[in-house]
């Protein structure tokens, strides 16, 4: 099962975002598309996810194009999990979560025993089944994420597409959360994610992609792609790579600046 | 195992508690309705109101006299009112609570996008031309779609057809019928029509007659059930357009099916009983304080509430003063109080 966007354009007003960026998630791999601002990464999640229509370009699904998939399939197929928000009613977390079943069960057919037990596996997968009763608008930011993640679970999507997945989450969320989403990927889920931190795919992630000037300007293995010139030419900022006494690449850190 | 137990209850609404939670709203209108039927002028005790309804059911022996008395009493006189009072009440609250979950807002009420508005200039134009109650009806009717259509027009013409724009589109909307209701009070004899205009506005349950209820009764049953059924979609767009895609749920026809059956329902509740406010803003509140924010089993049990509420209005209305008090004045005064107390309970599921 491969979601593969080919060659995308698009732009708002005239203003081009994208001009020409291919992307593949395929199950299996956790993939982190790096990019500065206003590059166009949620726009180029959006449509993978057929939620905006590219100007030019084509996004196919195990072969096929988008638009050849109904929408409740895609669903069954794929799951996106936005930023963390806050919903304006006070639904519980396992309300949340129980709506990835209504690809399954359409919109008149009301959740069975077969969809509760559904969630409830995915919340004790996350380990957030000790908040299932709780108000999603009150537990933290980590627990919501999650909850969102629990909902693309339930969904019984393969591939799972997450706009900055650690946005606004604590270091040890942030760890916690990446924890997760590394043995999703180990389990047989195909992840793709945004991510402003270019420490963070350093490890544990298969494939990084760099989007810059509107297309993915290199993807590959993280030792490969993420070398210091490549963080000068996203970021214009001049980094040091460091590793461990074995080799291990761990961090970035900024190049102190002659005064 | 153990885990499993302690947490199961959430996903299964079908523990003991949940399902008399469930029952607590139809009982409150059917109690409310019985109660309807036996206060007024000449009162009825309630258990006979009951053998009364039995006896036309035919399951139920009763004294012929007694039996024609309480039939123009009941059927002929309170059977109107209660239908329309239960119609119009659990019409509004259902689209109030539609509305609060397509526009993700719980301070929305079914007249944001200008129905309200429209169907008062639209009656005061009714009024205007002869005062025919039909005509003041079916402009109240059509007024209220035209300025729901303007404003959803406004909404795609110039943002997509977006949340925001369709608030906007509704406000714009709102201001031009509102404008019109003013010229059409400033044209108005003063002393004729600029009376009815105003009454008219405060609403009241008392013009319903049953003939004029039929038609109106079948597509408000319809819409209300409708709106029922949308709960669950409903429940996806409250997260978001792009989630709600996300999750299959096909975003613009469910807002535009919602939008059109939440005005025709309004509409027509203006065309029966005037202007009635604050209904479909509060009863949803209490409806989601019992049942919680799913909105599958939250409509169901707001157009219930809805009935409840107006009900026990249209009594007030009737009974506690000489001269009955307009309905939308009795609504509005109980709002109030029962907002405040919604207030404190919800405030914590807002941020």
């Amino acid at each position: 099962m491969i979601l593969a966007a080919h060659d995308i354009r698009f732009g708002y007003q005239r203003r081009p975002v994208l001009t020409g960026a291919s992307l593949e998630l395929d199950a299996g791999e956790l993939v982190c598309l790096l990019g500065i601002n206003g590059a166009g990464k949620s726009t180029l999640l959006r449509i993978m996810l057929g939620l905006q229509r590219p100007e030019h370009g084509l996004v196919t699904l195990d072969g096929a194009p988008l638009t050849n998939w109904s929408r409740r399939q895609l669903a069954q197929l794929v799951a996106y999990v936005p930023q963390v928000h806050i919903a304006p009613f006070p639904y519980t977390v396992a309300q949340v979560a129980l709506l990835g079943r209504l690809p399954a069960n359409g919109l008149f057919r009301a959740p069975g025993s077969a969809d509760l037990d559904c969630v409830h596996g995915v919340l004790a997968q996350l380990g957030i089944a000790h908040l299932a009763k709780r108000v999603y608008t009150e537990v933290s930011g980590g627990e919501r994420q999650l909850t969102l993640i629990a909902r693309a679970l339930a969904q019984e999507a393969q591939l799972l597409v997450m706009d900055e997945p650690l946005a606004g989450l604590d270091y040890g969320n942030q760890i916690r959360l990446l924890d997760r989403l590394e043995r999703l990927a180990a389990d047989g889920y195909g992840v793709l994610m945004t991510t402003h931190d270019p420490n963070q795919p350093l490890s544990g992630c298969q494939r990084v992609a760099l989007l810059i000037d509107g297309s993915v300007a290199a993807q590959g293995a993280p030792a490969e792609v993420l070398t210091p010139a490549a963080i000068y030419r996203l970021y214009g900022v001049s980094v040091d790579l460091l590793r461990t006494a074995d080799g291990r690449e761990i961090a970035f850190r900024p190049v102190a600046t002659a005064q | 195992m153990t885990e499993i137990a302690s947490t199961s209850a959430p996903y299964a609404p079908s523990t003991a508690t949940a399902r008399m939670l469930w029952l607590v709203a139809p009982v409150l209108a059917l109690a409310a309705a019985l109660a309807a039927l036996s206060f007024g002028a000449y009162p009825v005790p309630v258990w006979e109101v009951m053998h009364f309804l039995l006896a036309y059911a035919g399951l139920a022996a009763m004294e012929p006299d007694r039996y024609a008395l309480l039939y123009n009493l009941i059927v002929e006189i309170r059977l109107p009112r209660v239908l329309a009072a239960i119609l119009v009440g659990a019409a509004l609250s259902v689209s109030g609570a539609s509305y609060q979950a397509l526009f993700r807002n719980p301070l929305v009420s079914p007249g944001l996008l200008g129905v309200l508005a429209g169907a008062s200039a639209g009656a005061a134009i009714g009024i205007l031309l002869d005062g025919n109650w039909f005509l003041v009806q079916a402009g109240a009717f059509l007024m209220g779609l035209a300025a729901v259509g303007i404003g959803v027009g406004i909404a795609h013409l110039f943002g997509g057809g977006s949340i925001i724009m369709l608030i906007l589109g509704g406000i714009l909307s709102g201001a031009l019928f509102s404008t019109l209701l003013t010229v059409m009070k400033y044209l108005a004899d003063p002393y004729s029509q600029l009376p009815s205009i105003v009454y008219w506005l405060m609403g009241s349950l008392g013009q319903a007659n049953i003939d004029d209820m039929a038609w109106a009764a079948v597509p408000m049953l319809l819409g209300i059930l409708l709106l029922c059924f949308m709960g669950r979609a409903l429940d996806a767009l409250a997260m978001g357009d792009d989630e709600a895609r996300a999750l299959g749920v096909p975003v613009k026809t469910v807002r535009l099916v919602t939008i059109a059956t939440a005005t025709l329902i309004s509409a027509l509740t203006v065309s029966i009983a005037g202007m009635i406010g604050w209904i479909g803003l509060i009863v949803p509140h209490i409806a989601r304080l019992l049942m919680g924010p799913g909105n599958s089993r939250l409509l169901p049990a707001a157009a219930c509430l809805g009935a409840a509420f107006l009900l026990i209005a249209d009594s007030f209305a009737r009974n506690f003063f000489s001269t009955e008090l307009p309905i939308g004045i009795v609504t509005e005064l109980l709002g109030i109080p029962v907002f405040l107390f919604v207030l404190s309970r919800v405030r914590r599921g807002w941020t």
